[in-house]
């Protein structure tokens, strides 16, 4: 039920985002993140953003497994 | 690094798809491990993860990983699955709004499923927000939210509360049956009943939490914790780096998913929760009462909370003959060693919780042939 997905935030209209997921545009509810802004990544869970993606620490995590 | 990892857009989940670096890191869990240990993850959508990619059974043999209480559809109590189940049936004018996961779950005599074959309005959503929109689309009648969840979901259920209230709305209700998942693993750590070196934390429900809410499992059990992600490289590289710790001598809480989750957590629906929602003792499926792992509504949501609203008194908590679900839970067992397992009881016909949502431990031990 903790199932959430990586979207990105096209555009934004008032406590609501168009959210690209998977190549298809879902909305979602803005009400638990903090400072949201269009082109950024965040993830989607029923219907809410609840955290965006720290594409910084993406890439790092995929450089230490490259170095393991 | 391999090339195709920066070919495509990220997506940030293909890339952790990858066979290759899957590969590789499992080659260096093999190299460094050398411990007997047993390794518990504690989320059911890891749960559904490890089975469907095979995990368990790519690691070396010295390493068993369990499955914990990480379904909240297996956690939530059948006392409560039947009051559910007793209202729909006595209140035929009322529309139930629920989580798909929820619909086929046993209580003692019948299923949410079979009271809606038999008439009763019950709908599944996706969001809860889809309640709000029942409830102004049919001002004249009542929609009662039957809510579970752990951290991860509990905010979206307090921000729909707020949102309701704004809207000024007079015929929603929720109940509320969410559980906070760190008191269920302390209570599990003193139970004494199992051996746990180290934990693989709930990704999602961290993102809410943040990783110092799991924290207490490092420094008072002395076991290391890694927050990981659901993907298998972040599977495996969580693994990996538990073995770590293990090998070293060393008990931290540590971040694999660290593209997700932060040490605080998401403060913003943490306050959201907060606004909205008590801590308060709450009743798990197969384990008892857990001392303030449960959210009530404060009084300041009063007029949203279904328990006020409507009588809904509990109902018998009696468990499906032979079912081993509780020890499941607990991660006594694994699914195989129930005398139901497979036979008469499988996903088509789940006899107890833990077989029907594809996080529940017997369903994801079934679907992926106990891989
Ligand atoms: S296999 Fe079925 S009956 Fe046995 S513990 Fe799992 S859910 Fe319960």
């Amino acid at each position: 039920m903790c199932l959430a997905i990586p979207g990105k935030i096209l555009s934004i209209d008032g406590d609501t985002a168009r959210i690209e997921v998977l190549g298809s545009i879902k909305k979602a509810n803005l009400a638990l993140l903090d400072n949201p802004c269009e082109g950024e990544y965040v993830l989607v869970h029923a219907g809410f953003v609840i955290e965006r993606v720290d594409t910084k620490r993406a890439e790092e995590t995929l450089s230490l497994i490259g170095e393991l | 690094m391999s090339k195709s990892m920066h070919q495509k857009k990220p997506n940030f989940i293909d890339e952790y798809r990858e066979r290759e670096a899957a590969t590789r890191i499992l080659e260096k869990i093999h190299a460094i491990s050398t411990k007997k240990i047993t390794i518990m993850e504690i989320c059911g959508t890891h749960t559904h993860s490890v089975s469907k990619y095979g995990i368990r059974n790519s690691l070396p043999p010295n390493i068993t990983l369990i499955s914990g209480p990480g379904c909240p559809v297996c956690v939530t109590a059948s006392s409560d699955i039947n009051r559910i189940i007793d209202f729909v049936e006595t209140h035929p004018d009322v529309t139930v709004a629920t989580f798909g996961d929820m619909m086929r779950v046993p209580g003692s005599y019948s299923t949410l499923s079979e009271a809606k074959a038999n008439g009763a309005d019950i709908r599944v959503v996706y969001s809860p927000l889809n309640a709000i929109e029942f409830a102004e689309k049919d001002p004249d009648k009542e929609v009662l939210l039957f809510a579970v969840g752990f951290e991860t979901t509990s905010p979206t259920v307090a921000a729909t509360i707020k949102i309701a209230k704004e809207k000024g709305l007079k015929n929603l209700s929720v109940l509320a049956l969410h559980k906070l998942t760190p008191p269920a693993m302390r209570a599990l750590m003193d139970s004494g009943g199992i051996h746990i070196d180290g934990f693989i934390c709930p990704g999602h429900v961290t993102a809410i939490t943040g990783s110092e809410a799991y924290a207490f499992l490092a420094r008072e059990y002395k076991a290391p914790c890694v927050v990981a992600g659901f993907e298998p490289v972040d599977l495996l590289l969580g693994v990996y780096m538990l073995v770590k710790q293990l090998e070293e001598g060393r008990a931290n809480i540590e971040i694999e998913y660290s593209r997700i989750v932060h040490p605080n957590g998401n403060k913003k629906a943490q306050q959201v929760l907060l606004d909205v929602f008590t801590p308060t003792d709450a009743l798990w499926r197969g384990i008892g009462e857990i001392p303030g792992s449960g959210l009530k509504i404060k009084e300041a949501y009063s007029g949203f909370d279904a328990e006020r609203r409507f009588e809904i008194p509990s109902g018998p908590e009696i468990e499906p003959d032979g079912c081993d679900c509780a020890s499941v839970l607990k991660g006594l067992i694994t699914p195989p060693e129930c005398a139901l397992f497979g036979t008469a009881c499988t996903p088509e016909r789940p006899v107890g919780p833990c077989m029907v949502s594809s996080e529940g431990t017997c369903a994801a031990y079934y679907r992926y042939k106990s891989l």
